[in-house]
């Protein structure tokens, strides 16, 4: 602490003390002075104190002994509510004046964001692109371990592939692939079963043979690089591509 | 470098010789000695010295190059696998540089009690290595050369690494029932360390791995012509695999004719008159065709769904082992080379990569033996007895290991493994010993040894 200061502030505390002992002793009694005005009283609050942008709050103010009331500068009755609607965070002043003195009081009314409003999905636009519409239509296939035998739901959605494939007269290239595990040369003889088994599925359902091309891609281009079933799943499967 | 650990059984087991041979063949012997006989391995093991070669010289060269002159004899005879080499804490104090500084005995006698001695020099004169080497039966006292030769090169040290593999080539051819040595064959593999998968070649033992193919997209299968101046592979084009050709003369890839469908998985004849392979192009499925080395006549052998793999009987040329899912999981076939005759070799598990001996006695194939629902683990090479369909395991030490092919002289396998973590190629003794891990760096596999 500031030594200079505390002994400057016990100086002055000594000379008080001195003038009111002084003046104690040497006065004499007054007659009693007519009672001073009182002071006015105000109060103010908001309800409620906190509100989401757009919504209102209700002000509410009393005061006592004032002659001259006014909320943010704004005459208003000594007493009465009124409703607000801040666009943001706000401070409400209350000022009462009276002849007794001024008494101010302040009220916050909070304002919160709304939430933001959860756009409505816009409706997905029709595919333009030849390549968007396959890409919806063609979705590749899944196979079983060391099988190419095709699944219910695989047969199925060939059977729906077929009719855009005829109906755009698209040609196609199958790729079949095949997970992880099994032998580098024999997986490519197995991709070639497993674009072939789409291959036949398509053809029954109409599609020209000449509008298909299958290769196989064995283990050497796999969608996923993990070494588990999930991953190996995704690997095992035809995948198809529009060609130009 | 390289680790050792024995996988088979015993070496005292192994019964070698002609006459044992052709005894045990009579009398049915066990699958195991059957299998290890035909490997042409014996138990009789010459007893070798090998002492370090002298420097001839006082050249700045000469010392460096003596040095991995030396390395590189002593672990081509023991890569061997037909030697036992009498270790260097047994030698005289004195070694000889050259016929006029040897003292016999003092070989021959225990404690070092070699049979044979090997020793020379190595020197370096105006940029030439000049190395002089020699071969004695040191317990013939009367006539003890076998062997005297002497190489001159460029100094360099793949120079002394190459003199030093031709030596050993002697030796071995000397010593070994007159079957060459491999130590100048060369290993062809698949690498991805270039960023995508290339072909790849490597001496015997590991040095000197170069890329060959810069194709830039997908290079597999590679399979070296019997005179090893063509490598024929499957490359993935725009729209297709197919049998491509890469001349190591040329140092490129030259013309060879496209077909329809995928092609993939070449095999040459060891005549170099013939290729197989795998291709789609006749139904869609692959299935085994021939034609001739420049393409040409390309005709249908195999009609079964999911057929790949094909490799020649390289005795007579007149069977080919090819792998088939035809009847679910892979197994091993063998045909006659005209598609008759067809014989299922095994009949369970997932058996894949079938590599035939080079006496056409034995196949080498990866096999995960015990297979489960779900679980496709421990694949491990296994070599059969065609004759009896008597069946050895190699490796037993888990891990995926796949893709066997044999050396020239028939007993020695490499292979790929992820035993490390990764795949690399890894060769082995055919009796199971002496494990070598040959590649180290990205990813390798599918190795291919020489036909010589």
């Amino acid at each position: 602490m500031n030594n200079s200061k505390s002994i400057r502030i016990f100086v002055l505390g000594v000379l008080v003390l001195f003038m009111v002992a002084s003046g104690c002793k040497k006065k004499e009694p007054a007659p009693p002075p007519p009672p001073p005005p009182k002071a006015p009283t105000a109060t103010l609050s908001a309800n409620p104190a906190s509100i989401q942008r757009g919504q209102s709050s209700t002000l509410t103010w009393s005061t006592e002994n004032a002659t001259d009331v006014a909320l943010d500068g704004n005459k208003v009755d000594p007493s009465g509510s009124q409703t607000v609607s801040p666009t943001q965070t706000t401070t409400y002043h209350l000022t009462a004046k009276g002849a007794g003195g001024t008494q101010d009081a302040t009220a916050q009314v909070s304002v919160t964001a709304p939430p933001t409003p959860t756009p409505t999905p816009a409706p997905t636009p029709p595919p333009v692109t030849d390549e968007q519409l396959f890409a919806q239509m063609v979705k590749d296939i899944y196979f079983d371990f060391d099988k190419a035998d095709l699944r219910a739901e695989s047969q199925q959605a060939l059977a729906q592939a077929a009719q855009i494939i005829k109906q755009k007269g698209w040609k196609v290239q199958i790729e079949g692939n095949c997970d992880e595990r099994g032998s580098t040369e024999y997986n490519l003889a197995l991709g070639e079963r497993r674009a072939d088994a789409a291959k036949q599925a398509l053809i029954q359902n109409g599609v020209g043979a000449d509008a298909l091309k299958t290769i196989s891609y064995g283990k050497e281009k796999p969608q996923c690089s993990e070494s588990n079933e999930d991953c190996w799943q995704k690997n095992r499967r035809d995948h198809f591509t529009l060609l130009h | 470098m390289h680790s050792e650990k024995r996988i088979g059984t015993g070496k005292t087991l192994w019964l070698a010789g002609l006459t044992l041979m052709m005894l045990c063949a009579v009398v049915s012997a066990p699958a195991q000695d059957r299998i290890k006989i035909e490997l042409n391995m014996g138990q009789e093991r010459p007893r070798i010295a090998v002492p370090d070669f002298k420097a001839a010289n006082a050249d700045a060269q000469t010392g460096p190059l003596n040095t991995v002159f030396n390395q590189v004899l002593w672990s081509d005879l023991e890569n061997a696998g037909i030697f036992d080499l009498v270790a260097k804490s047994f030698y005289p104090s004195q070694t000889p540089g050259q016929p006029a500084e040897l003292n016999a005995k003092a070989w021959g006698d225990p404690p070092p009690n070699a049979g044979v001695l090997t020793f020379g020099n190595v020197g370096v004169n105006s940029g030439k290595i000049d190395v002089q080497g020699w071969l004695y039966d040191v317990k013939n006292p009367g006539s003890p050369q076998i062997l005297g030769k002497q190489y001159k090169e460029d100094a360099t040290p793949d120079n002394a690494r190459l003199i030093a593999h031709r030596f050993a080539d002697e030796i071995i051819a000397r010593l070994g029932s007159g079957i060459p040595g491999i130590a100048e064959s060369q290993i062809y593999f698949v690498s991805n360390r270039s960023g995508n998968k290339e072909i790849w070649s490597m001496d015997y033992d590991g040095a000197n791995q170069k890329q060959l193919t810069k194709l830039g997209s997908i290079a597999l299968s590679p399979r070296i012509s019997p005179d090893g101046s063509r490598l024929a592979f499957s490359g993935l084009t725009k729209d297709s695999w197919q049998i491509m050709m890469y001349s190591l003369d040329l140092g490129r890839t030259v013309a060879f004719p496209r077909n329809g469908g995928d092609n993939f998985s070449p095999a040459w004849s060891s005549d170099g008159t013939k290729i197989a392979f795998a291709s789609s192009m006749h139904s869609g499925l692959s299935e085994i065709f021939i034609a001739e080395a420049s393409g040409a006549g390309t005709r249908r052998l195999s009609t079964g769904k999911g057929d790949v793999s094909p490799v020649f009987n390289p005795k007579t040329n007149g069977q080919i082992a090819w792998v088939s899912g035809r009847t679910g999981l892979p197994q091993i076939y063998v045909m006659d080379a005209d598609g008759s005759n067809v014989q299922k070799m095994t009949d369970q598990g997932y058996a894949v990569s079938p590599a035939w001996s080079p006496n056409g006695l034995l196949l080498a194939f990866a096999w995960v033996r015990n297979y489960g629902p779900g679980i496709l683990g421990g694949s491990d090479i296994y070599l059969m007895d065609i004759a009896s369909r008597q069946i050895i395991q190699l490796t037993h030490d888990g891990g995926r290991n796949d893709f066997p092919s044999w050396s020239p002289d028939g007993r020695h396998i490499v292979f790929q493994s992820n035993r490390s973590g990764t795949e690399q190629v890894w060769s082995v003794l055919a009796d199971g010993t002496h494990l070598q891990q040959l590649t180290r760096q990205g990813r390798n596999s599918q190795p291919n040894w020489s036909f010589k």
